[in-house]
């Protein structure tokens, strides 16, 4: 950009100054001429604008940007460094190249991966595959191999996903959580100019909202019969929240959801899944009896932990997807 | 046969999605074809047989990290704007601006 260019813009920005070789802005001629702004002596004499004068009290995004203009060419002084110029050449012509050499490289990589549904693949042939495998339905009660290796098996690390979740809406909470006296007393949230009451969002969410919950609430208790289980469970309720919320405001949903329940139900949950997986893990460990009843394969009351496990993550993915959206959207439950 | 082919217009879908992501200059649009590759991928979890996948990514991916999305958007004020049309020339905005207010002075 050259020092001419900005003077054009400078120019242009401020419609109200005189510049006696400036042509006239034309509109429509009749409407202008109505208005006053269009007279014969145009371009000697300039009726004062009533706008001219809180223009200048904030400067308009336009004016920011020509600030900005005006500071990067004193700084930078595109046209003429040359230096620049050919860094920001290099630059772009090595992120192409970089990101041309990370492409090839994972394609190549992809074509070493076995096709799927292949017997011969490492993760079927491997000897705790087999054993999952052979012995998963004895040993956890479960139809659903998945839920029972990633609740059972491998319960811990679950406990450890679980955890993250929690710790990552505390740090949202940290950052983005307003005090609730602020919120009442008229904070500047977006949701106060939105449309109080939508019919189609309403009729629809009335419609859904049921249907939705009852379907999370499936997959969470048939987590250990078929596909599903506490996360995705979890997930499709929290979804399920957040669009009763959208159709019938905040005010409604603390009825029967607001931050004292969030605690009990999130904290609650959490202890519940640590209390069930550390005493499976203890009693397993060392060979003592078990005391969980594993229960027919098939039945709804089977798979041992499995059950009160996925009902704890269900309510703690709930919860947290829930809280996401109420964090970012107003700054509270 | 059948089967595969449907499996290669998903992933043709997929390519085409992930592309045209980056190259939106408009951050709704952005979103919006985001949604819909978590669509696409959640059926094609679906027909290379992981269910659970499906659920998850068709209710996370596709529902509620979009719903943060234009949260987000909303919130730093990145769907009226449309950087296509802000960018283009200095002199349509005084236009709007001048037109904008004229209304304000009339009502």
């Amino acid at each position: 950009m050259t020092q001419d260019e900005i003077n054009e813009m400078l120019k242009s920005s401020a419609p109200g100054v005189v510049v006696n070789d400036e042509k006239p802005v034309r509109k429509s001629g009749f409407r202008s001429w109505l208005d006053g702004e269009n007279d014969i002596l145009y371009s000697h004499l300039k009726m004062k604008r009533s706008y001219e004068d809180h223009i200048k009290k904030e400067p308009t995004p336009m004016e920011h940007n020509i600030e900005k203009a005006k500071v990067r060419y004193a700084v930078y002084d595109i046209a003429n460094n040359r230096e620049l110029k050919i860094f920001r050449w290099v630059y772009r012509i090595a992120a192409i190249l970089f990101c041309v050499a990370l492409a090839l490289a994972l394609t190549f990589t992809v074509s070493y991966l076995p096709p799927v549904g292949d017997p011969g693949t490492p993760a079927n042939s491997s000897e705790v595959v087999k054993r999952y495998v052979e012995n998963g339905l004895g040993e956890t009660g479960a139809t659903n191999i998945v839920s029972g290796i990633i609740l059972t098996y491998r319960a811990f690390d679950t406990f450890g996903e679980t955890n993250v979740l929690f710790i990552a809406t505390c740090c949202v909470m940290c950052m983005l959580l307003i005090d609730e006296k602020v919120l009442k007393g008229g904070a500047d949230t977006d949701s106060k100019y939105e449309p109080k009451k939508d019919d189609i969002l309403q009729i629809t969410a009335k419609v859904l909202c049921p249907i939705i919950f009852i379907f999370g609430i499936y997959i969470i208790l048939n987590g250990q019969l078929s596909p599903g289980g506490g996360f995705s469970g979890g997930a499709i309720m929290g979804a399920g929240l957040i669009l009763f919320v959208s159709a019938f405001g905040f005010k409604t949903t603390q009825k029967f959801f607001n931050e004292t329940v969030y605690k009990i139900a999130k904290i609650t949950a959490l202890c519940m899944y640590g209390l069930i997986g550390s005493y499976f893990y203890i009693t397993g460990a060392n060979g003592i009896a078990n005391h969980i009843p594993l229960g027919i394969p098939g039945h709804i009351l089977s798979g041992g932990i499995i059950l009160p496990i996925d009902i704890a993550v269900g309510i703690e993915v709930a919860c947290t997807m829930y809280a996401f959206y109420a964090l970012f959207r107003r700054g509270g439950l | 046969m059948n089967n595969s082919l449907f499996m290669y217009i998903l992933l043709a879908i997929l390519i085409v999605c992930a592309i045209s992501v980056t190259f939106s200059k408009n951050l709704l649009n952005s979103v919006l074809i985001f949604m819909a590759y978590s669509l696409v991928m959640s059926i094609v979890w679906v027909i290379i047989e992981s269910p659970d996948l499906a659920i998850t990514e068709a209710a996370v991916g596709a529902g509620v990290t979009s719903i943060l999305f234009f949260v987000t958007l909303k919130k730093i004020h990145g769907v009226l704007n449309n950087p296509e049309e802000e960018g283009e020339s200095v002199e349509d905005d005084i236009e709007n601006m001048e037109s904008s207010e004229e209304k304000e002075d009339i009502t």
